[in-house]
């Protein structure tokens, strides 16, 4: 089985690895890097558990092989805290109580990460649409978009400061 | 490991990629943004053994603006397309159609070729292409051709593509002045796949007569179905709310969409025949320059 080179880079640090062209972003990310928080639920793009960033947009990692990532940079939820300061976006997540069981919550972390960056004082129907694709089977997603709502705040303030 | 072995090929320009897929005719398959086809790859219902990746064919991703219209390379992000002041403009059907298409995370990499060659029953854009009467540019082993929207799909999940050739861009002629689209779905969750959908585009003429209708459900047959002869009831008249509901009624009578878990038929015939009420409505409205 022939494996091909790959070099990308994730939160920050080049990585350079052989891997069969049937691996997909997350399997390479949780098995090959030891990066388990990013989460698989169905695996077949439909949970968005397994979101990560890539080149800075919100994408599913299972729906990607490892090698289409040749040259590009992922970030996933370990490359969002500083050291042991968290996100602001993980901070609003904590303070407003936006998950429960916390599987899925690194998929909505990076989901509202890029929605934030795009749109830094989205509507509540904003934020409903853009975390559609990604399922919570505990919270009743109320606390999601109060945590989404929270962290646009935040982002605001320290924009400001 | 979730998909089956396969050998992984990224041409840098398409004739590598036409080759590619020549060579190893059936057993290869062309993955653009991934999002229908990688799902099927790790359920196993696609095994290819060859896979033909286009991401890395710059000349594939563009957009652009002729005196015709506007013309999207095959591999552009339906994002992309969400994003542009230029499709919102020239071509607001199109991007209106956007945000319907599966989740922002999907749009992310989902390509404008990819979901005309993948033509799920359920999906936007056929229907779109369908109402816009897009051209669809194919490049294969013996050159060039343009597929017109209505040849082009030609069942589920099959359109008239061969299996060397590729989709490498869609044209998306002008719309006339008067001219006012909608595009209306019915889906159990945002981002789901339509249960039944419409995409529509009335123009009017200086009397405020309606000088052109066409009429696109998706979700409701195998392919994308133009309702003809609910257009014809629209042409030539000025839309009043009784002409309306009688098109409605007429571009369902004929529909034989199927019963699965999301949906039956039933219901998908009666939805269908709501949206296309609405639909006409909100085309209209725009036509009129009531609504924006």
């Amino acid at each position: 089985m022939a494996q091909v080179a790959l070099r990308l880079k994730v939160n920050g640090v080049e990585h350079e690895a052989l891997v069969e062209p049937r691996l997909t972003l997350a399997d390479f990310l949780r098995t090959d890097l030891g990066l388990t928080g990013t989460h698989l639920g169905c695996e077949h793009g439909v949970c968005g558990a397994c979101t990560v960033l890539l080149d800075g947009e919100a994408v599913r990692s299972c729906l990607l092989f490892a090698v289409q990532t040749e040259g590009h940079e992922v970030i996933t939820i370990e490359g969002m805290a500083q050291g042991e300061e968290l996100h602001p976006i993980q901070e609003a997540f904590w303070e407003q109580h936006g998950l429960q069981c916390g599987f899925c919550t690194p998929g909505f972390i990076l989901s509202a990460y890029n929605l934030l960056q795009e749109n830094a004082q989205p509507s509540e129907e904003e934020i409903q649409a853009a975390i559609s694709g990604n399922l919570c089977r505990c919270t009743g997603y109320q606390s999601i978009v109060a945590s989404v709502k929270a962290a646009a705040e935040k982002l605001q303030l320290q924009r400001e400061s | 490991m979730k998909p089956a072995v396969f050998d992984y090929h990224a041409p840098a320009i398409v004739q590598e990629a036409v080759e590619l897929l020549q060579r190893y005719g059936e057993d290869a398959t062309v993955l653009a943004g991934g999002q229908s086809l990688v799902p099927l790859m790790n359920l196993r219902l696609s095994r290819p053994g060859h896979v033909v990746d286009l991401n890395g064919v710059p000349e594939l991703d563009y957009l652009t603006v002729d005196g015709e219209g506007i013309v999207v390379g095959a591999t552009t992000r339906q994002r992309t397309l969400e994003r542009s002041d230029t499709v919102r403009d020239l071509c607001p059907l199109l991007w209106r159609a956007m945000p319907l298409v599966g989740h922002f995370q999907v749009r992310n990499r989902g390509t404008v070729g990819g979901s005309l060659a993948h033509a799920d029953p359920a999906s936007e854009l056929p229907a779109v292409a369908l109402v816009l009467q897009a051209e669809v540019g194919v490049v294969g082993p013996t050159g060039r051709r343009d597929v017109k929207a209505e040849d082009f799909f030609i069942d589920a999940y099959t359109t008239a593509l061969d299996s060397a050739e590729i989709v490498e861009h869609v044209r998306f002629p002008s719309l006339p002045g008067g001219t006012g689209t909608a595009i209306l779905e019915v889906a159990r969750r945002e981002g789901d796949f339509a249960m039944a959908g419409v995409a529509a585009s009335l123009t009017l003429d200086p009397e405020g007569l309606c000088s052109s209708a066409r009429l696109a459900l998706f979700g409701v047959g195998p392919t994308p179905v133009r309702v003809i002869k609910a257009e014809r009831i629209l042409e030539g008249r000025a839309i009043t709310e009784e002409l309306v509901g009688e098109a409605a009624a007429m571009a369902v009578q004929d529909l034989d969409p199927s019963s699965d878990v999301h949906a039956s038929a039933a219901y998908r015939k009666r939805v269908a025949g709501v949206l296309v009420r609405r639909a006409i409505a909100e085309a209209l409205a725009r036509a009129t320059g009531e609504q924006t």
